[in-house]
């Protein structure tokens, strides 16, 4: 005998496109990985390990948690993200394109002379970039600034700033953490791409991080209680609702991720931080990404 | 000039909303402190840490504000450097670097605290405009214009009472040199403290026959090459005068301008690639080349006139 308890038919809908949009940024995160390599071996240049560990944030970021106008990449309010770790260029270039900034086709025009899309994210250069990175360390301040700005004009957008492995080894950052907890500007938020390797190896030899969520908490952030999977959008999703709760600033999120994600020898490898992808990792890894994306198709 | 620096900032507050201060647990050396008392939600001490400082006033200017940054010139020119280019400069952002204690001014710290490099350093920063005024009228004009521009400025600040020359006197122009004396014997362009020195040794110059064209450079970049050469194409010599090293400040911009257009024979009067010491200021100067008494006698070998 058939029971049937009420059932709120909106929350239900709701929940089924969350869950479909999930999925639909799931399978773009793996699409874009692939026009990541691909540009990446034609043009010989080019970061690949920390371009594929950022995928699903950034997508995550830019199609669903930031409020941002593509067709006006300057309005006033929009949310602020300034991608500390700059080296993931091909993976923010490839998001913004595809999120409507600038062509798609203009991908092709990577680290090329006369190219709005320079090696590292330049913000006079580039639509939809926030601030020119690259050099380490500079990206937490930076968005401090853009906080504390928002305090003092009376805004109420959001500053993210996501940073790697690399970042959190520059005393810069450091100090950028000593004076957010100071000001607590609300909504500023850094966001962890811990994949816990850097060019040279694994962070744990070549600058241990660990214990990084106390380290930070003894700075006096609000640190999300977990590390979530940043390779995993749903998990991206549920660290954003930690997020949206929080009252207290300055926050942190620190994602567990993989370096070089999706290509099975390359993940984990520092070789892949920014090892151009040749002729024959390209025929290897490619097939792998295809698999995945089928996958993540059927899912859809 | 640190005082007239401190006034200026207050009096700019009311007609520049956006202007908020930076400083880095100098505040008090700096006279920022005034700023502070009178705007304390407009300003920011972010503690002995220069170079997150510099980023933060970037992060800022990317949101409408427009930051002054006040430190001692040698941590901002130095400790800072790579942000000042990388966020400041490579971004054009509106923002105003204030290099407080500069020269030799921090006389009794000694040579970790003098700044005599800080010209060159950010002389070569592409985008960025260098401003070394010679007294405090001129500095508060200055920092309104540095206010005022679409890029990055610095300014370089003396930390001492120093003798007012412009009260009263047309008001600093960005970009152009102020001729103090009109001579045709020989140039001297000069910048910051010591020019109340070279208008002294121009004046016993004169007494002793020698005319000098005087020219005030407050503004090293962009450099007024019109007026310079225009100088240079009637003294036919140049001597140039600065508290900073002679390697990549204002002797080396001049000579960079005049090779190009009108070279001429030139002297430099600054440090002499070395570091100084602690002192009492006046003296320290006066030890390290930066007289009205050594000017002059430079200024006469360069006429070719040093036995009068």
């Amino acid at each position: 005998m058939l029971k049937a308890g009420k059932v709120d038919v909106d929350t239900v809908l709701a929940e089924t496109e969350a869950l479909k949009k999930a999925a639909a940024m799931q399978y773009l995160a793996q699409h874009f990985r692939i026009q990541v390599l691909d540009i990446l071996h034609d043009k010989g240049t080019g970061h690949w390990g920390g371009a594929a560990s950022a995928a699903e944030l950034l997508v995550t970021l830019y199609f669903h948690a930031m409020s941002v106008r593509p067709e006006e990449p300057l309005w006033p309010e929009r949310d602020r993200l300034v991608v500390s770790k700059g080296h993931a260029s091909a993976m923010l270039y490839t998001v913004l394109a595809h999120r409507g900034y600038f062509p798609v086709a203009e991908l092709d025009t990577f680290r090329q002379l006369d190219s709005r899309l320079q090696g590292h994210p330049s913000m006079h250069s580039t639509p939809g970039v926030e601030m020119s990175t690259g050099s380490l360390g500079h990206g937490l301040s930076v968005g401090l600034g853009m906080a504390l700005a928002a305090r003092v004009t009376g805004n109420r957008y959001w500053s993210y700033v996501l940073v790697g492995d690399g970042d959190l080894n520059e005393g810069q950052t450091w100090e950028a953490v000593m004076a957010a907890a100071k000001y607590r500007p609300p909504r500023l938020v850094a966001l962890v791409d811990y994949n816990k390797v850097q060019l040279d190896g694994p962070s744990a030899e070549i600058m241990p991080l660990d214990p990084l969520p106390d380290k930070l908490r003894a700075f006096n952030w609000c640190v999300a209680p977990r590390l979530f999977d940043g390779n995993s959008v749903h998990e991206v999703l549920e660290s954003l609702e930690w997020l949206r709760a929080q009252e207290a600033w300055p926050a942190a999120i620190i994602y567990s991720t993989r370096k070089g994600r999706g290509v099975s020898f390359m993940e984990d490898n520092a070789h892949w931080h920014g090892a151009p992808i040749d002729d024959g990792a390209y025929a290897q890894a490619r097939p792998e990404l295809e698999a995945t994306l089928a996958e993540l198709e059927a899912r859809l | 000039m640190r005082e007239a620096f401190g006034q200026a900032l207050v009096a700019l507050a009311p007609k520049h909303p956006e202007m908020v201060v930076l400083d880095a647990d100098v505040a008090t050396s700096t006279r920022t402190l005034l700023f502070a008392r009178a705007f304390p939600e407009r300003f920011f001490n972010f503690g002995v840490a220069e170079a997150n400082m510099v980023d933060i006033a970037g992060g800022m200017a990317t949101c409408g504000l427009r930051p002054v940054v006040s430190t001692f010139a040698v941590f901002i020119s130095l400790r800072a450097a790579e942000q000042v280019q990388t966020t400041i400069c490579y971004n054009r952002l509106p923002v105003v670097l204030a290099g407080n204690y500069a020269g030799l001014s921090d006389s009794y710290d000694g040579a970790s605290h003098q700044s005599i490099q800080d010209l060159a350093v950010m002389r070569a920063m592409p985008n960025l405009a260098v401003v070394a005024p010679a007294d405090g009228v001129e500095l508060a004009q200055a920092l309104e214009a540095a206010l005022q521009r679409d890029g990055p400025t610095f300014l370089r600040i003396c930390r001492n009472p120093t003798p007012v020359l412009f009260a009263g006197a047309p008001p600093f122009e960005f970009g152009k040199i102020r001729k103090l004396r009109d001579g045709g014997d020989l140039t001297i362009a000069v910048c910051g403290v010591p020019t109340f020195m070279a208008l002294e040794a121009a004046e016993r110059l004169a007494a002793g026959g020698i005319a000098v064209d005087l020219l005030e450079v407050a503004t090293l970049k962009p450099l007024d090459v019109d007026a310079l050469a225009a100088s240079a194409r009637k003294t036919g010599r140049v001597l140039t005068v600065e508290e900073h090293t002679v390697q990549g400040g204002l002797g080396s911009a001049v000579a960079e301008a005049l090779a190009q257009c009108q070279p001429v024979r030139m002297d430099l009067v600054g440090l002499e690639d070395c570091f100084a010491e602690s002192g009492d200021y006046l003296k320290l100067l006066a030890k390290y080349g930066l007289s009205s008494t050594h000017i002059e006698q430079r200024a006469r070998r360069l006429a070719g006139r040093s036995d009068l």
